[in-house]
């Protein structure tokens, strides 16, 4: 589904992933760990098509078709989605006219009737009961005076609204409490199937208890050090991510 | 806006949309102003001789004003002895039915979207037509007139009820007002009239078309608005013209005049012809707007959407005379390439217990110069007054400007008035979140637009809603890169 060959990716001028390689086919959920400032989060936003972050070698390919090639709204139609660790407040968006728009705006690039308002209603109504979405956070503005917790319930409902093929969660964690945590996990589980794969961007191994991984790989300066199984992550807490820092050859996945 | 991409891309396909031109036979008298030119427009209307001495009086005024150059906007100075005041399609004879109406005039209206035939009409909108200096066709004037609601072209209303339009005529801006006023009401040529009765709840939303045509002519004209006591209407103007190199003055004047209990919403979509993205061409609209809450318990509230001209100049304002009285101003300006707006309003509280609430969006792209200009006044017996403002202002891109220019003039100790103001940028972030949830960037520009506005929108009649926020993403075309 995705492949990455030796990716090298910039941020104003400075390289930051510096040879990436990764393989992920459907069904997987591979999880990225790494100190600060390896380049968990470069790699998500690279892939997804951010503007601030240019890629300067290297290629990765999405299901056989060249993902740096496609603009990043493309990318999200084809079924690349990221939630964002800071996902954006937009002022007087109504949360829910803007997750139609984004439906429809997939539904469309694939020939698919766009759903109308009660459509659209009765579908969100489904996905809203099963991540324990609060309908009022429907009718409030896109991520505007939401807590962190909401903002990234937010995300994983939109996830589960537009079914992404792939699905990349940058540092999805961050700022949830132990019930919150449990929710997201919870709605990113129920979405796993055969077809479906996630990347899984965190720095901390809590994560993995809730979201358990097949693939396990450490990023420090830029290089994946070291790939394992879901062990690894156990491995990494007890140790922490020094041993695999200082001096260590790149492993590659 | 739509949520499909689909009205972006018909959007992208083409500029200014109502900018042809109606080759139509014209009554067009020579360019220039004088005492006989004024005479001649009243004389051409066939208006009494208490209007030609009232037009006279404005005219030797107006010679000794001079124009007002405070404005934070440029432009080089108008000659006005190289502008046409009166321009009219020709007719033979008085049209008795709208199949007499010069099919040309007839198909411009039908282009612009706007049906002049009353059983193609959005269901509930009377619309008058006004194409350069006159009214064309006024619908729905029959089934109005049996709620005792008069809906007609201020020259018709000259003549049918001229003891009304002298009543009210320059009661609420008088032409010693200013420069423009002042010369609106020497040369104005048509415009609207609306007569609400006591007690009459208007049944359909009333809208005035606006169509500049001829070329090099200026249009002026008059709104007359009256609201009975206990009555309400909601009335609506939108506007275009075609696009040309040089640029057109269009200085109206409207008056509102609401009595006890009596409400008036009045609407404004404008999108007269911008200039293209040289800043070459479109129109000069330098327009005085002033509602009077004249009863108790009276309201009037303007929005506006501005998205076209040139050069926009105005303040819909409300002076709250009544007791309880209530002004509201909602407005949405946009300056794209190197248009200029210089609008907000005036509020002027002179009765108890008067509120009143401010709320601006400017929206700046491209080299586009959007100033908010604002007074609240109080006055010293206008015990317990309330005003709450609020400007925010929205930059796209970093050549174009925003400027907040607030007023408060307080001399009551009782008033409460509050003024909030925030300027922020359309950000890469916010764009980039909505381009990964699989809209375009156009498409993110637009929704993130219309959150910006969407305290205005709100304000308008359910059928232009839409309309406006249309409008918007054209007028936005090309301003992200």
């Amino acid at each position: 589904m995705l492949e990455i060959k030796n990716l090298q990716v910039a941020v104003e001028g400075n390289l930051i992933l510096k040879g990436v390689d990764l393989h992920v086919k459907p069904g997987e959920v591979h999880a990225i760990m790494g100190p600060n400032g390896s380049g968990k989060s470069t790699l998500a936003r690279a892939l997804s098509g951010h503007p601030q972050y240019e890629v300067t070698g290297g290629e990765a390919r999405f299901e056989g078709r060249d993902l740096l090639d496609m603009d990043p709204d493309e990318r999200a139609r084809e079924g690349v989605f990221m939630a964002f660790q800071y996902p954006v407040e937009i002022a007087g968006v109504n949360n829910g006219y803007f997750l139609k728009a984004a439906l429809n705006a997939k539904r469309k690039h694939f020939g698919q009737p766009e759903l109308d308002a009660m459509e659209f209603m009765q579908l969100i109504r489904e996905k809203a009961k099963v991540l324990q979405i609060d309908q009022s956070m429907l009718s409030r503005s896109v991520n505007e005076g939401f807590s962190g917790g909401e903002k990234k319930r937010n995300e994983i409902f939109q996830m589960a609204l537009l079914e992404p093929k792939l699905a990349i969660l940058d540092e999805t964690d961050s700022g949830l409490d132990i019930d919150a945590l449990r929710v997201v996990s919870d709605g990113v589980n129920g979405m796993r199937n055969p077809g479906r794969a996630f990347v899984v961007v965190t720095h901390y191994q809590r994560l993995l208890d809730y979201i358990v991984p097949d693939y396990v790989h450490v990023l420090s300066a830029g290089r994946i050090v070291k790939s394992g199984g879901k062990e690894l992550a156990h491995e990494l807490e007890k140790k922490g991510y020094g041993w695999l820092e200082a001096g260590t050859q790149p492993v590659g996945a | 806006m739509s949520t499909s991409t689909e009205t972006i891309e018909q959007l992208a396909t083409r500029e200014y949309k109502y900018g042809f031109v109606t080759d139509v036979e014209t009554e067009t008298i020579p360019k220039g102003l004088s005492e006989d030119v004024v005479r001649l427009i009243s004389e051409k209307k066939g208006e009494p001789e208490w209007l030609l001495e009232w037009r006279l009086k404005a005219y030797r005024l107006w010679l000794t004003m001079k124009e007002p150059t405070w404005q934070n906007v440029k432009y080089e100075p108008i000659n006005y002895q190289d502008i046409v005041y009166y321009s009219a399609p020709k007719k033979k004879k008085v049209l008795n039915s709208l199949d007499e109406l010069d099919p040309e005039v007839k198909r411009t209206f039908d282009k612009l979207g706007i049906p002049i035939e009353e059983q193609k009409l959005l269901s509930g909108v009377a619309v008058d037509a006004v194409f350069d200096s006159v009214s064309v066709a006024t619908t729905f004037r029959a089934k109005l007139a049996e709620q005792g609601i008069i809906f007609m072209s201020f020259s018709d209303a000259v003549h049918e009820h001229p003891d009304l339009v002298k009543q009210y005529l320059g009661s609420v801006v008088p032409y010693t007002d200013n420069f423009f006023a002042a010369l609106n009401s020497a040369v104005f040529s048509d415009g609207s009239f609306v007569y609400i009765p006591k007690g009459v709840r208007c049944p359909m939303e009333l809208s005035t078309y606006f169509r500049i045509n001829a070329k090099d002519t200026g249009q002026f004209e008059r709104t007359l608005i009256i609201a009975e006591p206990g009555s309400f209407v909601s009335y609506l103007e939108g506007c275009t013209a075609p696009m040309r190199d040089e640029n057109q003055l269009h200085a109206a004047v409207v008056e509102l005049v609401a009595h006890d209990d009596a409400t008036i919403k009045y609407s404004t979509i404008q999108n007269w012809y911008p200039g293209d993205k040289d800043g070459k061409g479109g129109i000069y609209n330098f327009v005085t707007k002033r509602g009077l809450c004249q009863g108790r318990g009276s309201k009037i509230t303007w929005t506006q959407v501005e998205t076209g001209s040139a050069i926009t100049w105005k303040y819909p304002s409300c002076i709250l005379q009544g007791d309880n009285s209530i002004g509201e101003f909602y407005s949405v300006a946009t300056t794209n390439n190197w248009q200029q707006a210089d609008t907000g309003t005036k509020m002027i509280h002179v009765g108890k217990n008067t509120r009143s609430t401010i709320v601006s969006k400017g929206i700046s792209a491209g080299h586009g110069q959007n100033t908010y200009r604002g007074q609240v006044r109080v006055g010293k017996n206008a015990t317990n007054a309330r005003n709450y403002s609020q400007c925010d202002s929205l930059l796209i891109g970093d050549k174009c400007g925003a400027h907040t220019f607030p007023y408060l003039e307080i001399r009551n100790t009782t008033a409460k008035v509050e003024h909030e103001a925030s300027t922020s940028k359309i950000g890469e972030d916010q764009i980039f979140y909505c381009r990964q949830r699989g809209l375009t960037s156009e498409d993110a520009v637009n929704i993130i637009v219309s959150g910006f506005c969407r305290e205005v929108f709100r304000e308008l009649p359910m059928e232009f809603a839409v309309e406006a926020q249309k409008l918007l993403s054209v007028s936005l075309e090309g301003s992200v890169g």
